[in-house]
């Protein structure tokens, strides 16, 4: 059984049971997963590759459903309502769920279309209300300053950094109430890495942050809770000082110790 | 010999013959262009675009009506070929998969398409939309035309939408957006210069068809926009002017083919350009 520390934030979300399968394997990928997530915390996913971290992280917006076959069983309670029910109305859970990716994807338009693409998916259409919320945006993504001048020119020209934190703007403006980040720096320079890493901090005041990282220094520094998952267990679930300093199951404390992984 | 003059000397036979071959592939390419700019030029003046075709010996007489023709006949096979090709190339991009049986189907016979001899094209059409209705017409031309077309502007479209990284329809979906909108303002917008070299090629390609032709639209010497009635191409013009006997018609025949060659040269150039302005971007 794994630990489980006491999550004293409010949780947003409550991972029940859950288990995943990919299309056309039988054994699951995710197995029998419990979680609470908190409320307007940060909560880091660690662990080796494979262990299914990644995996999990996309079934929060259920992006596993782009490719058929995938299944999932159990309960995701985001808001104490099932977010994998079959009739979950899937563009309303993106937008109250987004994402970073962990190669910068910055769609081939100006600057201030790719932060706009959002709202304008949710209609809306007013020039004014759009402009600020865009400049609003890149200001929460700490962007403002570099390209509030050249808004329109092209998101692709910017620097890997740069795009990152125009995804992470992106995301932001439609003021959803949880972000996903897959590995967000693991293509950035160490100097992008500490800027995206200062907005993690300063975006949670706003949002509660689930984070897959492949670097156990960022999830010391950025996380309030770090889970450890190892081939499709959570192993241990804990404050993130107490896991790094003290962790309660053996495995957690080989892994941190660099004795595997 | 020594082993080492032995190397040298088979390296230099190899690049002259090489040099060589070049050359002459070079040399038959220039010489045609060379008689066509020469000939071509010759026969070209005002007259060729400003009257139609006439009975050798009276004047004046130009190419007119084959000129709207043909133009007719190339934006009407656009008009069908262009659409139906990228919704096809779509469908194989973006809901068949790379897995996908009916995708894979698809693609194989559309490159059998791609390589069947235009008049077998010409013929299928032949029978299915002139003998049945008993005369030749410029619907017949389309068709031709646009079934030849299909094809080209389906492969591009599949292959250029394919290389629209996945990450980027992840991402737009991840914001919540439908299908349909992710295709039609990401990957569309992603993809858009490669897809319209492909169409600007297609276009070039069935521009300097004659064979579908000649079995559908037919020619006409009158000038005709009426599509239900035959009508006359530039390219079926140079056929029957390049074999007759009358010299007058022979040097507009040269002047058919060197219009023809610089449309189909000017839409090429123009798929370059924007090719390479493509990859200046990245």
């Amino acid at each position: 059984m794994p630990t489980i520390c006491d999550v004293t934030h409010e949780h947003i979300i409550d991972v029940k049971n859950f288990s995943f399968y990919y299309a056309g394997v039988d054994t699951p990928n995710l197995k029998k997963i419990n979680m609470p997530i908190g409320k307007g915390a940060v909560t880091a996913l660690i662990g080796p590759s494979g262990c299914g971290k990644t995996t999990l992280l996309r079934c929060f917006n259920r992006m596993h459903d782009l490719y058929p076959g995938n299944r999932y069983e159990g309960e995701i309670l985001f808001d104490g309502h099932n977010i994998l029910d079959k009739n979950e109305d899937l563009i309303k859970l993106r937008t109250r769920i987004g994402m970073i990716f962990q190669k910068p994807t910055p769609f081939p338009m100006s600057i201030f279309d790719n932060v706009a693409y959002g709202l304008r998916l949710q209609g809306l259409k007013n020039k004014n209300e759009l402009s600020d919320r865009v400049e609003q945006a890149l200001k929460d993504a700490a962007l403002w300053k570099e390209v509030g001048s050249r808004l329109k020119s092209p998101g692709t020209a910017l620097s890997g950094g740069q795009q990152q934190r125009l995804c992470i703007a992106r995301a932001i403006a439609v003021e959803p109430e949880v972000l996903l980040f897959d590995e967000p720096t693991s293509a950035l320079d160490p100097i992008s890495t500490q800027a995206i890493e200062e907005l993690i901090t300063k975006l949670k005041e706003k949002v509660t942050i689930i984070i897959v990282t492949h670097n156990m220094q960022q999830a010391a520094r950025v996380s309030d809770y770090t889970a450890f998952m190892y081939l499709g267990d959570l192993i241990e679930l804990g404050v993130t000082e107490e896991l790094f300093i003290t962790p309660k199951e053996e495995m957690t404390e080989q892994y941190i110790t660099g004795k595997f992984g | 010999m020594t082993l080492q003059n032995r190397r040298i000397l088979i390296n230099k036979t190899v690049m002259v013959l090489s040099t060589a071959a070049a050359i002459g592939g070079i040399i038959f390419l220039f010489w045609i262009l060379a008689v066509l700019l020469f000939k071509g030029f010759a026969a070209l003046n005002f007259d060729i675009f400003m009257y139609d075709m006439a009975p050798p010996g009276r004047e004046p007489s130009g190419l007119r009506n084959a000129l709207v023709g043909q133009l007719m006949l190339v934006v009407g096979a656009s008009a069908i070929g262009v659409p139906a090709g990228v919704l096809a190339g779509t469908y194989l991009s973006e809901y068949g998969g790379k897995k996908s049986r009916l995708a894979r189907f698809i693609r194989d016979i559309s490159d059998i398409m791609m390589s069947t001899p235009s008049i077998v094209i010409g013929a299928f059409v032949y029978a299915v939309l002139v003998a049945p209705f008993g005369h030749f017409s410029g619907w017949a031309g389309i068709a031709a035309l646009a079934i030849m077309m299909i094809p080209i502007v389906l492969r591009t479209t599949d292959d250029m939408l394919q290389l629209v990284p996945g990450s980027l329809r992840e991402a737009a979906i991840a914001l919540g957006a439908p299908k349909y909108k992710v295709i039609i303002q990401v990957v569309y917008r992603g993809a858009k210069t490669g897809m319209l070299t492909g169409i600007l090629l297609s276009i070039a390609r069935i521009a300097g068809e004659t064979a579908p032709l000649l079995f559908t639209s037919f020619s006409n010497n009158f000038y005709s926009t009426d599509l239900n009635q035959p009508i006359a191409s530039l390219t079926v013009t140079m056929y029957n002017y390049a074999t007759s006997p009358y010299e007058e018609w022979i040097d507009q025949g040269w002047a058919a083919a060197l219009i023809l060659a610089l449309f189909v040269l000017g839409a090429n150039i123009i798929g370059r350009i924007i090719i390479r302005k493509r990859e200046g971007e990245h």
